[in-house]
């Protein structure tokens, strides 16, 4: 329980200002702590200049009682109106997770509209949604959608929450595990549960999958993960399916942002976006000519992939930087990269190495891409791109 | 404007090692660097400066060694460095690291941003911006491409990146932000910047200084912990394909449709 010092506190309204949840304000006088709001994460203990606030020990310590939080959560991710690709991975493991700890699977969708896709989200998986649908939740921004699912889960206290790792993901998350005072592995590709304790295994690549690191979340629930698209398989959809829908009724205070939303651009052009994509042509330097690109956009719409680029690619300007792969752009796990003229430098090789299948194609034998590469084609990418494009269509044709 | 940028050092990719083995990293050899996306939020926070005024600092958690970020941050121009170093902060995760840094952030008294890297490159968790901000009790935005400050000084105006696409989003300070390397590209340090690093004074501070408690920190205050690590084997497949280019081509496309991807 948080606890106000009633002689200490000097209403200067400190906790008030950094309270996520609006759970604490001053009133006559004296900061008044609204329970139902409270997370007890303790940011205002911390930022108390008096040391008026205290979380009381009984309390903290029953909340982390890993036995009592029993369930399965997956964080659906709306794109507009339609459900993101990985949101039905997750319930797909979320399933297979919870049938080994005999436990049930949750959805909780946020956004506005978003209600229609309660009885998706049974179809691939979950046995109850939770919709928060509210005009304020209409456009992404990190301190309500954080708020919302927090709050929620401090009510119901699942042992797991899976979210995807996609921009949203792996912004917000941060400040659902914060606000919990819990912990949080990024970008997992590999979860199980282990029998003796409950305790979710969870897999991470770290140095762009060079390493592979296993971690656990004992003392703490819900115990809180972040996964790769792709990784995990979705079940077969199945209509009839029987779940429970349920509107959560949300708190202004939740809802409080301090980040207005202009404008929202889709860049979609054509194909799946680089982060999603399961086949990814990558251009590198060694394609020497914007005009050649045209060939790589034809594979990888042949492909239904994306078009990845190196850094010397970008910098050529051929591509624009959100295509760029690697250390300072985007980590990528395709399940088919090609590389056409991509040398491997570290840098470029640590975005890409978790991809399940490389084939690089380079006129030097000695590019470090081929250390990498499942099949190495030394040849010039001129050459060897219109024929494999050729290929491809003939095959498509037959 | 008074600026925080957090930084941190890292192993530079193009020095690491791995020990198949023992499913570990080389120690031995690795040269440390300011990791990469760091760079880019110090310049974001001396170019403000340039323009606004103010003061930046910059800080970092480690060993007594990281101070060598910290003297690089200096060399190219800001005001202050501060080191969070302390036995009690090993083995920190992205929460415990986010309570202390949070610490020394407040004992400076208000400030009016506070800039990160999107990611290190050495966990790319990107959680302790958020965790961070959360914990400063301030808005915060991840991924920011672009950035202008309006007329009133106090209103940014950003470009935050997504998966696909792009927002244009406000807010006021203070806030934090987190930066792709996209963004701008970081200045090199003068040689009178090299020589005032060398001379300058880094802060220490430690549990004690921040008052702070041992289970909140380092390992103690770290929920998380990592039961093992391995190294994926990726070249075990690897096959050259001979002959001229049609040859190649054939071979490479049934490779492809045996792996089903055709």
């Amino acid at each position: 329980m948080l606890e106000v010092n009633a002689e200490k506190c000097q209403a200067c309204g400190e906790c008030e200002t950094v309270c996520s949840f609006q759970a604490i304000r001053v009133e006559n006088g004296l900061a008044v702590v609204d329970r139902d709001l409270c997370t007890l994460c303790g940011v205002c203990v911390e930022a108390c200049p008096e040391d008026a606030l205290q979380l009381s020990e009984a309390e903290a310590e029953g909340a982390m009682d890993p036995g009592s939080w029993r369930g399965v959560w997956v964080a659906a991710e709306c794109r507009g109106r339609t459900l993101a690709p990985v949101s039905r991975e997750l319930l797909g493991k979320a399933r297979e997770l919870a049938e080994g700890l005999e436990a049930t699977v949750t959805a909780v969708i946020m956004g506005h509209g978003v209600a229609p896709l309660g009885r998706e989200l049974i179809a691939y998986g979950a046995d109850r949604v939770l919709v928060a649908d509210h005009p304020a939740l209409a456009s992404f921004t990190d301190e309500p959608y954080g708020s919302v699912l927090a709050s929620l889960a401090k009510a119901e206290r699942p042992e797991i929450i899976l979210a995807g790792a996609t921009s949203m993901g792996r912004s917000y998350i941060p400040r659902v595990a914060t606000l919990l005072e819990t912990g949080l592995t990024a970008d997992c590709t590999e979860l199980a549960v282990r029998g003796e304790d409950r305790a979710l295994l969870q897999t991470r690549p770290a140095w762009g999958g060079n390493l592979l690191a296993t971690i656990v979340c004992p003392g703490h629930r819900p115990q809180m993960a972040t996964v790769r698209p792709h990784v995990m398989k979705a079940m077969p959809p199945d209509p009839d399916r029987k779940g429970e829908i349920v509107q959560v009724t949300l708190k202004e205070e939740l809802l409080r942002q301090r980040v207005r939303v202009l404008e929202s651009v889709k860049e979609e052009a054509e194909g799946p976006n680089l982060c999603e994509a399961e086949v990814i042509v990558t251009a590198g330097r060694g394609i020497e000519k914007e005009q050649h690109l045209a060939w790589l956009l034809e594979l990888a719409r042949l492909l239904g992939g994306a078009v990845g680029a190196t850094r010397a690619a970008t910098d050529a300007g051929w591509l624009s930087h959100r295509c760029q792969i690697g250390q300072t752009g985007t980590t990528v796990s395709p399940k088919l990269y090609i590389g056409c003229g991509v040398s491997g430098a570290i840098q470029h090789i640590v975005g890409m190495q978790g991809s399940e299948i490389v084939v690089a194609i380079n006129k030097d034998p000695e590019a470090p891409i081929f250390d990498v590469a499942t099949y190495g084609i030394v040849g010039d990418v001129k050459k060897v791109i219109p024929l494999l494009i050729n290929r491809i269509r003939k095959e498509r044709e037959s | 404007m008074k600026i925080v940028v957090c930084i941190k050092q890292v192993p530079d990719a193009k020095t690491v090692r791995f020990d198949p083995e023992r499913g570990t990293l080389i120690r031995e050899g690795i040269e440390a660097i300011i990791n990469p996306f760091d760079l880019h939020a110090i310049e974001a926070g001396l170019g403000l400066k340039d323009v606004l005024g103010g003061e930046v600092t910059a800080m970092t958690m480690g060993p007594p060694q990281a101070q060598n970020a910290l003297r690089e941050a200096l060399a190219l121009g800001v005001d202050r460095g501060i080191l969070l170093s302390d036995r009690a902060f090993a083995g920190a995760d992205t929460l415990a690291t986010t309570y202390t840094l949070a610490a020394a952030i407040r004992k400076l008294g208000p400030v009016d941003l506070v800039l990160c890297g999107k990611q290190a490159i050495d966990g790319d968790t990107a959680q302790v911006g958020p965790g961070l901000a959360v914990r400063l009790g301030i808005p915060y935005v991840t991924c920011v491409g672009e950035l202008a400050v309006l007329e009133d000084r106090r209103t940014f105006r950003l470009k935050r990146v997504c998966d696909d696409g792009f927002d244009i989003l406000e807010l006021e300070i203070p806030a934090l932000l987190t930066v792709l390397a996209t963004l701008n590209t970081p200045r090199v340090p003068s040689l009178k910047g090299k020589m005032r690093a060398k001379k300058a004074e880094v802060t220490v501070w430690g549990k004690d200084e921040l008052g702070l408690e041992s289970r909140r920190v380092g390992l103690a205050g770290s929920p998380t912990q990592v039961v093992s690590t391995r190294i994926p084997s990726f070249q075990a497949r690897r096959e050259m394909l001979p002959g001229t280019a049609e040859e190649q081509v054939e071979t490479l496309v049934r490779r492809l449709k045996e792996a089903g991807l055709l």
